[in-house]
């Protein structure tokens, strides 16, 4: 066969089939595409190549995290260390080597109380009122949060008409700016507002909403809600998804209610996912002041001032700004946070042992 | 080498020396940054001057930076001038509380008499402490605060306007009187600024002091200022005060503006920086006017302020940043800047000789005229006050302080306490 085939071709000689390619623009840029990239990869190859052979396979990931390492030390790290450093010291100057060391002297002045109960026994009065709000905003934004996202996640997670719609609808709100989300809503709510003008429409007396505290403080945690129970919702939903049908099937074939099964199968199952949206949305609450700040000012008075407008105010919008006192604020905000992160790490990694 | 060749090298020698000619020429020509805030139209008039100076002196180019006036130019700016990074010239109204930052350009200018002689008095608003002859800059508005009222209301009310039959009206006069406008017109009476630049007038007028003997700023035992804010309180208590301004808004500076040039509001307590605003928006949609301030124990003074526009210390560039300052300071620019923006001049010499205001409203006239008058009748404590390098740390916590007493967070003996404590602890700060 091979004797006959090696005969053939000495005898006859089989010419390419040319096939006359019409011109196609997307080819094109592809192509182009794919030069650059060689061009690109074989630039970095010139470094990385030799790198690799110097460093070892196994150390260059350490190379790949360098640039982001980097990035982090630079915005994160250094001002974390910077803010630490100006804790201890006072005066207005700006710069670091300006100012005076007072030791614990802020931190002294902070925690100056006669009773942490009561703000108006307490030397930086505000901070304590800062603090007393965040810990009522976090209880009711997070439990907020948590139930509603529940609910949604629950209804979206049926097989409704429409379905993809009411997905989109939820996040929507996830995409807009804080600011703008407080100027949504500051808009709705004031005396002049639309609500107001529902209310008027349909009889109602119009509500002094930015006039009463208890009103602000509900508001403050609706928009949260409103704006973040989107996001939560998809992790909740993704959680919902990932239970196995089968167990809800075991579960009617033995009898079970509806509610019964979501005592005992949804919710057992779907503990590390809504874990896992408790601590980041605790993390959120805590570092809360966008929106409140635009929607509120932290008013009336101060009741819906929160940790972070503290600092704000303390640092940057007096006109004696006494950022050491501010950095002060800033580590206890950030010894909260560390508390909330190894929690959150905790949950995660419980979640990995379970996986 | 062929002649296409030539002319190609040719052309390409000639793209390079244009380019050449171009990067010098720009090298040449020096830009300068202005921080500047507009409520009215000043930004427009400002630029029209700049043009004109630029025509002039081809060999700088001023670039305004338009900011936002709470947070460009109360909170960055500071921030921007501490850090080294400022701008060659800022409009600013922290007059002497950034005064570290401004320079001298005594020795630049072509005549420092001429300023001494026309912007004196207010020269020494723009010194720091222990500096008796520095030029910084000038102060090209100067704002006078007082009432508004909205005559119409009070005509269809039927309720007479205190100030037309007496020239002394007390603040529970105007306060009764526009409460009996506000009920027959479903309006609200009266809102004050949120600012405690506002209540400081009302407040030496009922007698308020602000300092004590030796100079430092006292709030605790000042009982001008107490009975202020008893009024304050009792005000928004009894809804004779729009909440929306004090209560509704937080640690921060609010108008009342969109209220009154909606015609919801009887009586208005702002300052004179709102006649051109409320000559282009009210138009004669309904008559308003400025009424003297009104009186007290103390007197019926207003508050002084106003914005200068200052040469800061930081620039690279400080023969063409007096360049700038002494065009905008001469007396025909001064006086086009001050016509067009319907600002009262802080020029003794454009004062005395009248101004030509730009405007055919003469409602927006007789309110220029009535805040002329009242720049005559200051009280010295309330020029005083506004001298006072750190004059923020007083209005800032007097107004957040205020709002809790009026929202029930604090009494209003606790709330004195916390302003004198929080005057203290920044001064105390400032001297660490």
């Amino acid at each position: 066969m091979s004797q006959m085939d090696a005969a053939g071709a000495s005898s006859t000689t089989i010419e390419p089939i040319r096939v006359k390619q019409r011109f196609s623009p997307g080819r094109f840029i592809g192509e182009i595409a794919v030069e650059i990239f060689s061009f690109v990869m074989n630039t970095i190859e010139i470094v990385v190549g030799p790198l690799q052979r110097l460093i070892g396979l196994e150390r260059m990931p350490y190379f790949f995290l360098l640039p982001n390492m980097l990035i982090f030390g630079i915005f994160v790290l250094f001002p974390m260390v910077l803010n630490f450093f100006y804790a201890f010291t006072g005066g207005t100057e700006l710069f670091l080597r300006d100012r005076p060391y007072v030791g614990s002297a802020n931190l002294a002045r902070l925690f100056d109380c006669q009773n942490f109960l009561n703000p108006n026994s307490c030397n930086q009065d505000i901070f304590w009122r800062a603090i007393r709000n965040s810990v009522t905003y976090v209880a009711f934004d997070v439990g907020g949060i948590v139930i509603f996202a529940l609910i949604t996640a629950l209804i979206l997670n049926r097989n409704i008409r429409g379905r993809g719609f009411f997905r989109s609808v939820f996040f929507y709100p996830v995409l807009l700016s804080p600011v703008v989300i407080g100027l949504i809503w500051k808009w709705v709510i004031q005396t002049d507002g639309i609500l107001n003008g529902m209310l008027n429409l349909f009889g109602g007396d119009p509500i002094d909403f930015r006039r009463s505290a208890a009103w602000m403080r509900f508001w403050v945690v609706f928009v949260s809600v409103w704006a973040q129970m989107g996001f939560y919702t998809l992790i909740l939903l993704a959680g919902l998804q990932s239970i196995p049908r089968e167990l809800y099937e075991a579960g009617e074939i033995d009898g079970t209610t509806k509610l019964r099964g979501f005592w005992h199968i949804t919710l057992p199952l779907l503990k590390p996912t809504m874990l896992v949206v408790l601590v980041l949305s605790l993390i959120r609450a805590v570092q809360v002041f966008d929106h409140v700040f635009v929607l509120t000012g932290g008013g009336p008075g101060s009741a819906t001032t929160f940790i972070v407008q503290y600092i704000f105010d303390t640092g940057f919008s007096n006109q004696i700004k006494q950022f050491g006192l501010a950095a002060a604020a800033s580590l206890v905000l950030g010894s909260v946070l560390l508390v909330l992160t190894l929690m959150q790490l905790r949950v995660g990694n419980r979640g990995d042992d379970a996986a | 080498m062929s002649k296409m060749r030539w002319l190609n090298i040719v052309v390409v020698l000639m793209m390079v020396l244009v380019g050449a000619v171009a990067v010098q020429a720009q090298d040449d020509v020096v830009e300068l940054r202005m921080t500047w805030y507009s409520d009215g139209n000043e930004g427009e008039v400002m630029r029209d001057l700049l043009d004109r100076f630029e025509a002039e002196n081809p060999d700088i180019v001023v670039v305004i930076d338009e900011v936002a006036y709470s947070t460009g130019i109360l909170e960055n700016l500071p921030i921007q001038l501490a850090a080294g990074e400022g701008p060659d010239i800022a409009r600013v109204t922290d007059l002497g509380g950034l005064s570290e930052y401004y320079l001298d350009i005594g020795p630049l200018v072509e005549d420092p008499q001429y300023y001494e002689d026309n912007f004196g008095p207010f020269l020494t608003w723009l010194r720091p402490p222990g500096n008796t002859d520095g030029i910084f800059g000038i102060q090209n508005q100067l704002t006078v605060t007082g009432p508004f009222i909205n005559r119409t209301l009070f005509e269809q009310a039927g309720v007479e306007v205190p100030s037309d039959v007496s020239d002394e009206v007390t603040w529970e006069e105007w306060a009764e009187a526009a409460s009996a406008v506000a009920e027959a017109t479903g309006t609200t009476a009266m809102a004050m600024d949120r600012s405690g630049h506002r209540l400081a007038g009302p407040a030496i007028s009922l007698g308020a002091q602000y300092f004590d003997a030796d100079g430092n700023p006292v709030i605790a035992g000042d009982e001008g200022f107490r009975s202020m804010a008893q009024l304050m309180i009792d005000w928004h208590e009894n809804g004779i005060m729009s909440p929306e301004i004090w209560v509704g808004n937080a640690g921060q500076y609010a108008a009342a503006n969109e209220q009154f040039v909606n015609g919801e509001l009887v009586f208005y307590m702002s300052g004179s920086w709102q006649i051109g605003q409320f000559d282009n928006l009210i138009g004669d949609a309904f008559d308003w006017e400025a009424v003297p301030n009104p009186c007290g124990p103390g007197g019926c003074t207003g508050m002084p302020g106003g914005a200068a526009t200052v040469a800061i210390n930081q620039t690279e560039h400080p023969e063409e940043v007096a360049r700038v300052i002494d065009f905008l300071a001469a007396e025909e620019n001064l006086r086009e800047f001050h016509e067009r923006t319907l600002f009262i001049p802080a020029h003794a010499g454009i004062a005395s000789s009248g101004l030509d205001f730009q405007t055919d409203n003469p409602l927006a006239a007789a309110a220029l005229n009535q805040f002329s008058l009242a720049a005559t009748q200051l009280s010295p404590i309330a020029v005083d006050l506004q001298a006072y390098p750190f004059n923020r740390v007083v209005f800032d916590s007097t107004r957040d302080r205020l709002t809790q007493a009026i929202v029930g967070e604090l009494t209003l003996d606790e709330a004195i306490e916390r302003m004198q404590q929080d005057i203290d602890e920044a001064l105390a700060a400032v001297s660490e």
